[in-house]
């Protein structure tokens, strides 16, 4: 469950400039897409969900959280948890594997490992095979799967995902859509993804447009 | 890679002065230590010290027996062992001095046994293993300090009765033999002139109290031809003199250890800065500042320890170097030996210019812009 309500943002080096966001109201595993030209603050709109930006005025709930009333410690510790981010570009820690880019995922989220679910998402991305193979080995597509698998590993409540499908083929695109649509569902959690991708679109039925 | 090298160079440099430093210290007192006093002929008395007691220099010269035994009377004297040489064997001085003298250095055979009769040698164990030389070879000596073919006493042989066993001192590099064979072996210098009296090069002296010294050499520096000095003062001038080069080494290896922490934290805040999104992206994995500090602080740290030991172990590489160079030339033997309390204080001040460096850097962790870093294509 996600709710804001009269969220505003402004950058500091641009002071002039203020995001208006519409209020969200997701209820207990509904998934959105955001929708909306670019420069509207779409990337924004999910840093500030993912506790990453200070909105300047407003409130997010995520559950029956809210993510401003946290402390600086419960707020690392909360995003460790509860949300898991999957990036526009894809980041690693370069010097480590496949699996061990995962393993200090699920470490830091300070949550039990789960090894069965681990060896299983890797097998359903098609990874099991370059699972010991350093990142910076990977090709664009094992990438992207790696990207999507560090965002739903420890089974967070929320899952941010900033235009996970613009690198991917229609197949591909297909069938990392319909993934994050089950890890969503086993997870119990709300799925939010950002897209300006129209194959993305019939797949959600709520749409948010900024 | 950069601090690496400049904290290796000023660990070396920094071990490698205060090793030679202490191990000098030491060598030049365990070996004046036993004496109080030297008499020689007049000339510098640092010189006297060197000659006589260190044996890196040449004599100032040789005195009367006649005059020396004079003074040796003097009731404040506790011993008296009389030197004399001027001859070598293949670069090792041989002294000639009485049997008290071996005893000074705490020096006991190993092999053979001790010279008794004129023209009996013992041998230092460092000339003895240098020259291959065993007991009951026989080996002519030839004139002077420096090793020549030319003037050689080869009508006077020597034989080797015993080599010493190691002492860490002089000793070690010496060839000794009695008073009476080096006037042996001059005699026929003297055959045209017999009348001449007997002369020796140096006294050596302990006294019964130590203000005794302090009178009696200044009376003998004022009223005789002699000269006296005393050791432990000319030793403490001659460090004197060497402590401000050690000190100015010293000080250049502190200017290298500040630019090497300096360089230590350039690279930490060059680490955060080519590595912000992997320390962004943790950030998002539920890591908190402090564990990424941790992180980078461990880093550092790494680097610091691999530094400081490389420059540990290349600094007694040195010292093993130097070892073998002043050996020969000085007579003086060094030691590898474990790391001691200043270097361990000298890995404090490592470890702590590593933690400053972090902390100061910690700086530039705790501004990253996590959402720009990210967002940012």
């Amino acid at each position: 469950m996600i709710r804001t309500t009269s969220l505003r943002f402004a950058y500091q080096n641009t002071k002039t400039h203020t995001f208006y966001f519409p209020d969200i109201d997701l209820s207990f595993e509904q998934n959105a897409l955001i929708l909306g030209n670019s420069g509207i603050g779409k990337t924004t709109l999910l840093h500030l969900i993912a506790g990453l930006l200070i909105p300047k005025k407003g409130n997010i709930f995520i559950g029956n959280t809210c993510v401003q009333e946290l402390t600086r410690n419960q707020l690392n510790n909360f995003r460790g948890k509860q949300i898991g981010i999957i990036f526009q570009r894809t980041y690693f820690i370069k010097s480590l594997t496949l699996l061990e880019n995962l393993k200090i995922r699920e470490k830091l989220s300070k949550k039990t490992t789960d090894q069965q679910r681990r060896i299983r998402l890797i097998e359903q991305l098609e990874l099991t095979e370059v699972r010991n193979k350093k990142v910076y080995e990977l090709s664009e597509g094992q990438r992207q799967r790696l990207s999507i698998a560090l965002g739903i590993i420890h089974k967070p409540k929320v899952i941010l995902a900033d235009e996970p499908t613009s690198n991917l083929d229609d197949k591909n695109c297909e069938k990392v859509i319909s993934l994050l649509k089950k890890e969503a569902r086993i997870c119990k959690s709300n799925l939010v993804i950002i897209t300006h991708d129209q194959r993305v679109k019939p797949h959600f039925d709520k749409h948010i447009i900024l | 890679m950069l601090s690496i090298l400049l904290l290796t160079l000023s660990i070396l440099l920094a071990t490698f002065v205060l090793q030679i430093n202490k191990q000098l210290n030491r060598h030049l007192e365990k070996n004046s230590k036993p004496f109080d006093m030297v008499i020689g002929a007049k000339g510098s008395p640092l010189q006297l010290v060197l000659s006589t007691i260190l044996h890196i220099d040449n004599p100032t010269g040789n005195i009367s027996l006649d005059e020396a035994s004079r003074i040796s009377k003097n009731p404040m004297i506790k011993e008296v062992i009389p030197l004399s040489f001027g001859d070598n064997y293949k670069g090792y001085k041989i002294l000639g001095t009485s049997s008290q003298y071996l005893g000074k250095y705490g020096a006991t055979c190993k092999e053979g046994r001790l010279n008794t009769k004129n023209f009996e040698a013992v041998f230092g164990s460092e000339a003895a293993k240098n020259l291959n030389i065993s007991v009951g070879n026989a080996f002519v000596s030839s004139h002077g300090l420096l090793q020549n073919d030319i003037d050689v006493h080869d009508e006077k042989p020597f034989v080797v009765t015993g080599i010493l066993a190691p002492t860490g001192t002089v000793v070690d590099h010496l060839i000794i033999t009695n008073i009476e064979s080096i006037w042996g072996v001059h005699e026929h210098e003297h055959k045209e002139h017999k009348e001449e009296h007997k002369e020796i090069t140096a006294l050596l002296l302990n006294f019964r109290n130590p203000i005794g010294a302090l009178q009696l050499s200044r009376s003998i520096n004022k009223d005789t031809s002699l000269q006296a000095a005393l050791p432990k003062l000319e030793i403490d001038r001659l460090l004197k003199f060497l402590g401000i080069g050690f000190q100015t080494i010293n000080g250049i290896a502190l200017a290298i250890l500040l630019v090497a922490g300096l360089s230590i934290f350039i690279n930490l805040i060059k680490t955060v800065r080519e590595r912000k999104h992997e320390l962004a992206l943790l950030r998002t994995y539920g890591a908190t500042n402090f564990q990424l500090l941790k992180l980078v602080f461990y880093e550092a740290l790494f680097l610091s320890l691999i530094g400081f030991i490389l420059g540990w172990l290349l600094g007694r590489i040195g010292v093993l170097l130097f070892t073998t160079l002043a050996s020969n030339a000085y007579k003086y033997h060094l030691e590898i030996s474990i790391p001691d309390e200043k270097e361990f204080f000298i890995l404090i001040i490592v470890l702590f210019t590593t933690i400053l460096a972090t902390i100061l850097a910690s700086y530039s962790l705790f501004k990253l812009n996590i959402s720009k870093i990210l967002a940012d294509a």
